[in-house]
């Protein structure tokens, strides 16, 4: 049964990596054949470098990830503050609103959004773009953010927020030394979430990015309609690197906490 | 009380944001290009019939797979020591942070008839066999890419579970398959119909896989609607009635599903 | 000595529903008040009023001869001991302590300085670095008591405190307390629900009812001459009988007339009588009007505990001795053991006229 099992789990493994393991191989490909090495280079990491459109995509998506995540975590948890605060009626309502970018197809959400857009390009000066792509970001980022922030709220002692007003913080001061603390963990994680959404969105983007402004995702995904571009698989290669790294980091870090609680 | 003041920011982002685009799907799904309210776009949906079939099939079949292959997987899982899971978890989940236009385009390397796969079974002297451009193809990445959000519902409502439940179940005489399909199944339920959602709402609506793996010849409903926007057919209009059909679908799924689905603590995105 | 809150005609609603009716309260400098009551009744809305956390709708509320309706509690010289305590989990005990003097920006010799007398007060000096999740509840209790006293506040507000404890800690606490508010002679205006807590500690007791003062007094005061049927029951245990008062101190109870120490109810009004239970004797039948058979017969430490059924009523009797079960008895009490009150229909009119008295 054990065997079973630790095959059934290597069977798995090798569907989830087994593609993302060829096109690492291939990317050190002398030529563009998809099936057979030729002979290992690194060409195809060079010109990914050069490549101007990919560059200024890059840095494109990092911009906007970052204006966008920053601002949907400040809009978020404030809306988390007040949403707690609501009655049992107009929180329900706001709250299934919120939820709505969530469930509903991400197609669609790009549709309306960029139906929104075409509808005030056409009357106001409002060009696709950079505020288009942002104003998008934020929208879908911010419900993120207060799924996370909501719940530390919830579980929060309601009398810390008073016993700082007690001892002489007036509500901004005792906001940012009681309250802040306590839902960090949220707020963070919820930074986090909106962070690599907005760098890994592809549909939002393509429906509101217009043609002027281009992040990552949506240049690789005209680089696949060219069909073969080994530069594609260096750009896999060096994505996947970053993943593992990151993850492994959070990892240990998480468990060196874990293990630090434990032993305290 | 005040504190409700500082959600007024969001609260109105939200009205222009979320509520009014939504408003604008349904203005220009019944009206025409004068800004006249018709029912032409809608009744012209009816047309791509075939096509929704289609893409609600291969979203079943699809999600049925991911079922299939999650539900062992999130069970083995939960029976390993508790530092080994979480790292096979964060090695299940790890492909899930690649963007998922490049898992895509991976298969689409390995399956073109130049491909590894088709290479391979030519040194046996079979083949080549047409494998890019098919529904199996479409199915394949539809699988690829959301099987992990299958496994990770199910896993956490089954790692809740109480061992002291299942020790119950042993000391009331059952064994250990009994065990699994009168306590482990249905208490995991709720898990499988989150994951059933979290699956089959990208899947049906899903518009590049279909493209990268499906060839021309296997429009999803995505593609149709893509089309309407950025493609050839430019059509806002019926796009937008497409649209609003599509997220009828999708919001009457999600509500059946949510009645037996783990509340919003069960699922735990990364 | 002179009043350092005053309440005047506090009128708090919500949703409609009237929490505090009409209001009136004087609470002397350096007392300790307790605001007693079951719950519900709204004695912690009284706190948060006092504590500047909630607006009365309508009435005054003065501190130190100014009226500081609308002040935040920020600005308030009165610190308060939340219920479950409301530590900063994220701070450790020392700032957790400091808080209050870190935010009035004091220099941080001043600040280690008084921390640790603070420490010193509460018992918990050496415990600085420790986080406030590894403290015991009694622990943390003291935290917090040192935390809101550090202010030097005029006023120590206490929700509750000793609630979350268990028997003996807060038996301790309740002694230590007492102690506290001596040493530091400050007011201390403590909630509790707990009738034996509020007799122990105050110097004056404010028991409370569906958002009514029931009656203000010293516990003693309390205890042998409750004003109404709903203090005589809340406070100990009670006998609690419909009476008519026939004339001045004459009282007839089950048809029988009985000579009390009361007056000036009236001429054949109807009145509650209350008769504590170890004020009563168990004699033999005949040399008492009222008898009864011995239902029950409970051990409870210091005395016996008898349930009397005397046909109409059913008496509870606190006695050193026992008596036998199922025998018959006969029930005796004295003139002045006899508690006559207006029936509690009248309390809030009688109430009006004894605060106004003060």
């Amino acid at each position: 049964m054990k065997k079973l099992s630790k095959a059934y789990i290597i069977l798995v493994l090798m569907f989830l990596y087994i593609p993302i393991f060829v096109l690492i191989v291939f990317s050190f490909n002398t030529t563009k054949s998809r099936s057979v090495m030729s002979g290992f280079t690194l060409d195809w990491y060079i010109k990914l470098f050069k490549n101007e459109i990919i560059i200024s995509s890059l840095i494109n998506t990092i911009i906007i990830a970052v204006l966008a995540s920053i601002a949907s975590t400040i809009l978020g948890t404030a809306a988390a503050i007040g949403i707690n605060n609501m009655k049992k009626l107009p929180k329900a309502i706001v709250l299934n609103i919120t939820n709505f970018p969530i469930i509903n197809p991400e197609i669609v959400t790009g549709v309306s959004l960029m139906l929104l857009f075409v509808f005030f390009a056409a009357r106001m000066n409002l060009e696709f773009g950079f505020v288009t792509l942002l104003i998008a970001h934020i929208t879908f980022d911010v419900p993120y953010v207060i799924l996370n922030v909501m719940p530390k709220l919830k579980q929060m002692d309601p009398f810390l927020y008073e016993a700082a007003q007690d001892l002489g913080c007036s509500p901004l001061p005792a906001f940012f030394k009681v309250v802040l603390p306590e839902i960090m963990p949220g707020v963070v994680s919820g930074f986090l979430m909106a962070f690599t959404f907005s760098l890994d969105d592809f549909i939002i983007s393509y429906f509101t990015c217009g043609s002027s402004m281009q992040t990552l995702p949506v240049t690789i995904y005209s680089m696949t309609r060219r069909k073969v571009s080994p530069e594609i698989n260096a750009l896999s290669t060096i994505i996947f690197l970053v993943v593992v790294v990151i993850l492994v980091v959070k990892n240990i870090l998480e468990r060196r906490s874990l293990s630090k609680a434990k032993g305290e | 009380m005040k504190n409700k003041l500082v959600s007024a920011p969001y609260l109105v982002w939200m009205v222009v944001f979320i509520l009014v685009p939504l408003v604008m799907v349904a203005y220009f799904a019944f009206t025409d290009n004068d800004g006249h309210f018709t029912l032409d776009y809608v009744s012209d949906v009816a047309q791509y019939t075939p096509i929704f079939i289609r893409s609600i099939w291969l979203a079943l079949i699809a999600t049925v797979i991911c079922l299939v292959i999650a539900y062992p997987l999130a069970y083995i899982l939960t029976g390993l020591k508790t530092e080994s899971q979480s790292t096979m978890l964060m090695i299940v989940m790890l492909p899930m942070w690649m963007n998922f236009l490049l898992r895509t385009y991976a298969w689409m390397t390995l399956l073109g008839n130049n491909g590894l796969i088709n290479s391979a079974l030519g040194l046996l002297g079979l083949g080549p066999f047409k494998l890019l451009n098919t529904e199996g193809a479409v199915v394949l990445g539809m699988v690829y890419n959301y099987l992990p959000y299958m496994i990770l519902p199910i896993y956490s409502v089954m790692v809740k579970i109480d061992k002291s439940i299942l020790e119950a179940a042993a000391d009331l005489g059952c064994n250990s398959r009994k065990t699994m399909l009168r306590v482990v199944f249905p208490l995991s339920m709720p898990g499988v119909f989150s994951g059933i959602t979290m699956v089959f709402v990208p899947a049906i609506s899903t518009f590049i896989i279909s493209r990268m793996l499906g060839g021309g010849g296997n429009l999803l409903i995505g593609d149709l609607i893509e089309m309407q926007f950025l493609g050839n057919a430019y059509n806002m209009n019926l796009g937008a009635a497409i649209s609003l059909v599509l997220m009828v679908i999708v919001l009457l799924i999600m509500s059946i599903m949510n009645q037996f689905s783990a509340d919003e603590d069960g699922v735990v995105l990364m | 000595m002179n009043n350092i809150v005053t309440l005047k005609d506090i009128v708090v609603e919500f949703d409609g529903e009237r929490i505090l009716d009409k209001i009136n309260l004087d609470i002397k400098d350096k007392e300790f008040v307790t605001l007693l009551g079951p719950s519900g009744c709204g004695k912690t809305t009284t706190l948060r009023i006092i504590g500047g956390f909630l607006n009365p709708d309508s009435g005054t509320v003065t501190f130190d001869g100014k009226n500081i309706n609308g002040v935040p509690p920020y600005k308030r010289n009165v610190n308060t001991v939340f219920q479950r305590y409301a530590l900063f989990p994220h701070l450790n005990v020392y700032d957790n302590i400091a808080f209050g003097l870190r935010v009035q920006k004091l220099p941080e010799k001043e600040i280690s300085k008084r921390v640790a007398e603070m420490l010193n007060l509460v018992n918990l000096v050496g415990y600085e670095k420790r986080s406030i999740i590894r403290l015991s509840g009694g622990q943390q209790q003291r935290v917090a008591i040192a935390r809101a006293l550090v202010n030097r506040p005029k006023v120590l507000l206490l929700d509750e405190p000793l609630g979350a404890l268990d028997l003996k800690l807060r038996k301790e606490m309740q002694i230590e307390l007492k102690r506290m508010q001596e040493q530091l002679e400050i007011t201390f205006i403590y909630v509790t629900h707990d009738q034996e807590e509020a007799l122990t500690m105050s110097d004056t007791v404010v028991v409370m009812n569906g958002g009514k003062i029931q009656q203000i007094g010293s516990p003693v005061d309390i205890y042998n001459e409750p004003e109404n049927a709903f203090v005589a029951d809340f406070i100990g245990e009670s006998n609690i009988l419909n009476g008519l008062m026939v004339k001045d101190r004459l009282v007839e109870i089950s048809g029988h007339r009985f000579e009390c120490v009361d007056s000036g109810f009236g001429e054949n009004v109807s009145v509650d009588v209350v008769i504590r239970p170890e004020d009563i004797t168990l004699v033999d039948p005949e040399k008492a009007h009222i008898n009864g058979i011995v239902e029950s017969v409970i051990f409870k430490g210091v005395h016996y505990e008898m349930l009397i059924d005397a046909y109409d009523f059913r008496w509870i009797v606190h006695s050193t001795k026992a008596a036998e079960k199922g025998s018959s008895v006969g029930i005796n009490f004295a003139p002045d053991d006899i508690h006559i009150m207006h029936k509690s229909k009248d309390i809030s009119a009688h109430r009006e006229e004894t605060v106004n008295e003060e």
